[in-house]
């Protein structure tokens, strides 16, 4: 499976004005697709056929929402895609549990400490924080952090 | 697999706790059981006792403070780690590392794996109940940890990288101690082989025992030796070479079937692998600087980047968001054992509650990687 063949797969879900290629010398991913949260379930099995691997999902919270990152790669050629969701705060996305298997623990992982809910997630347990913890250590209201920005300070879009 | 005798699942199911404290878990890991009998039904890993908040902790530290950090998630193969970080942020600030720094690097690195792969060696063994391994492969491993101790100064929790190269020079006693252990272990590979690789009962153990072939591999994204055991030859050292991995030449060896046996065999063959790199790296080993002039605090540009090494146990990244402070925004330790570990809820059930030390154990896991 070639970066091509994944691109082919994905451009047939997303829209083509989405997919941006990004420096893989420079960032060390090839491929960002920004994604709203309905057409998760249809990029991770895109990603599927194209046999990639979930190599992680993980979030970052802004001032104007949190952001997840889903992350696939190839084992038989670097192929790293981020796929990028702009969240707004409350809103809940689509498990891909049912996709990638490893999706069940990195979306336990995501919601504890986010407090983004996955819709039919099996089990959406807290995974490494006591099962009673009542708060979000992520979210940059929560504890010490040096600062809380939006993403156009960031990524200045 | 014993899917075949196992019954229905009946009234006299119950749950058995693996952990958290168990001699075979290597760290705080609670096995939540429903068994049948002897044979396991369901699995369910417990994870979290040593949760750290590496990531929270992250993101109110300097780039710089956080540098320890890094090698205290995976305590077995933290020079690696620790690699990894300081290349992530080097390539986000377009630092350039010397080279006699990347060899350098790239000795203790493998060192480190060797190290890594010793432990896991005797523990694992010992776990099936041989003793004598350990204490072979523990003597073995002493000597790494005197070498890494002379030019790091810990023994186990190494934070010898800096940005732009590394903390402290090597000297040419740390060149002929290399030397000698590169020798001495390949002279211990005949004992290795007969105490272990051709014992019948550690075969009967491992042989056929908690297969986790190609597929089930990649849907939970298990990476490392669990990968390569099934036939994969994915490594990130040669899918993405960082440092001075191009340069070296290597293998990667892989098994067939994916059972605890070829995990086995992947890893022996590994460390030898790794003997190779170090012995060309020390001959190339070019003179020069060992570190960069880099500016007191580094400010990467804006925007997110990730950077993938290759650890003992599997492919470690980090993805970090900068906003151009010194700060990290967001920093995400993609550790391997993570989905090494979450496959045992689909490899234990069908099995015996026997077999699940020879599983767990040749799965390799440290706990405090998985919890962070």
């Amino acid at each position: 499976m070639s970066l091509e063949d994944l691109k082919e797969k994905l451009s047939k879900v997303v829209e083509p004005g989405d997919m941006v290629p990004r420096d893989y010398e420079k960032d060390g991913c090839l491929l960002e697709i920004k994604a709203r949260a309905d057409q998760v379930e249809a990029v991770a099995k895109a990603a599927r056929e194209a046999d990639c691997f979930l190599e992680s999902i993980t979030a970052v919270d802004f001032t104007n929402g949190p952001q997840i990152i889903y992350q696939f790669n190839s084992c038989t050629i670097v192929s790293r895609v981020l796929v990028r969701v702009q969240l707004s705060r409350g809103e809940s996305v689509v498990s891909i549990g049912s996709i990638y298997d490893a999706a069940l623990w990195y979306e336990r992982e995501v919601f504890e400490l986010f407090g983004i809910r996955f819709d039919n997630h099996p089990d959406l347990r807290r995974l490494l924080l006591p099962e009673d913890a009542d708060f979000y250590p992520l979210l940059k209201d929560y504890g010490k952090v040096h600062a809380f920005r939006s993403t156009e300070e960031i990524y200045g879009e | 697999m014993a899917n075949e005798f196992l019954e229905p699942i009946t009234e006299q199911t119950f749950y058995l706790n693996m952990g958290p404290q168990h001699p075979s878990t290597h760290g705080v890991l609670r096995l939540f059981l429903k068994l049948d009998g002897e044979y396991i039904v369901e699995a369910d890993p417990v994870i979290g006792y040593g949760h750290r908040g590496h990531e929270k902790m992250a993101e109110s530290h300097l780039y710089e403070q956080f540098l320890p950090n890094s090698s205290r998630m995976d305590y077995l193969a933290g020079l690696i780690f620790n690699h990894g970080y300081v290349a992530a942020i080097e390539k986000m600030a377009g630092i350039e590392v010397p080279p006699r720094a990347e060899y350098i690097r790239v000795i203790c690195a493998e060192l480190n794996r060797i190290s890594s792969h010793l432990l896991w060696f005797g523990t694992y063994v010992m776990d099936l109940g041989g003793f004598t391994p350990f204490l072979y492969s523990f003597d073995d491993r002493e000597n790494i940890l005197d070498i890494l101790d002379r030019v790091s100064g810990s023994r186990l929790t190494y934070s010898y990288c800096r940005f732009g190269g590394v903390a402290r020079d090597v000297d040419d006693e740390f060149i002929t101690a290399t030397h000698q252990f590169v020798e001495r272990l390949r002279s211990r590979w005949d004992d290795y082989h007969n105490l272990v690789t051709k014992n019948v009962i550690f075969i009967h153990r491992a042989k056929d025992v908690g297969v986790i072939n190609r597929e089930l591999a990649l849907r939970f994204g298990c990476t490392g030796p669990i990968l390569r055991a099934a036939g994969v030859p994915y490594d990130v050292r040669k899918a993405e070479p960082y440092s001075v991995y191009s340069e070296l030449d290597f293998e990667i060896p892989t098994g067939t079937k994916g059972d605890a046996l070829d995990r086995y065999l992947v890893r022996v063959q590994e460390m030898e692998q790794s003997l190779h790199i170090i012995e060309q790296a020390l001959e190339r080993l070019p003179d020069g600087a060992i570190k960069a002039a880099v500016p007191h605090k580094v400010r990467p540009p804006r925007g997110d980047y990730y950077f993938a090494v290759e650890s003992a146990r599997g492919a470690v990244g980090f993805y970090i968001v900068s906003d151009g402070t010194s700060y990290p925004y967001r920093l995400k330790a993609r550790v391997p054992s993570y989905g090494n570990l979450q496959v045992l809820t689909e490899v234990l059930p069908g099995t015996l509650v026997a077999d699940t030390i020879s599983i767990l154990g040749s799965i390799d896991i440290v706990v405090p990687e998985v919890d962070r």
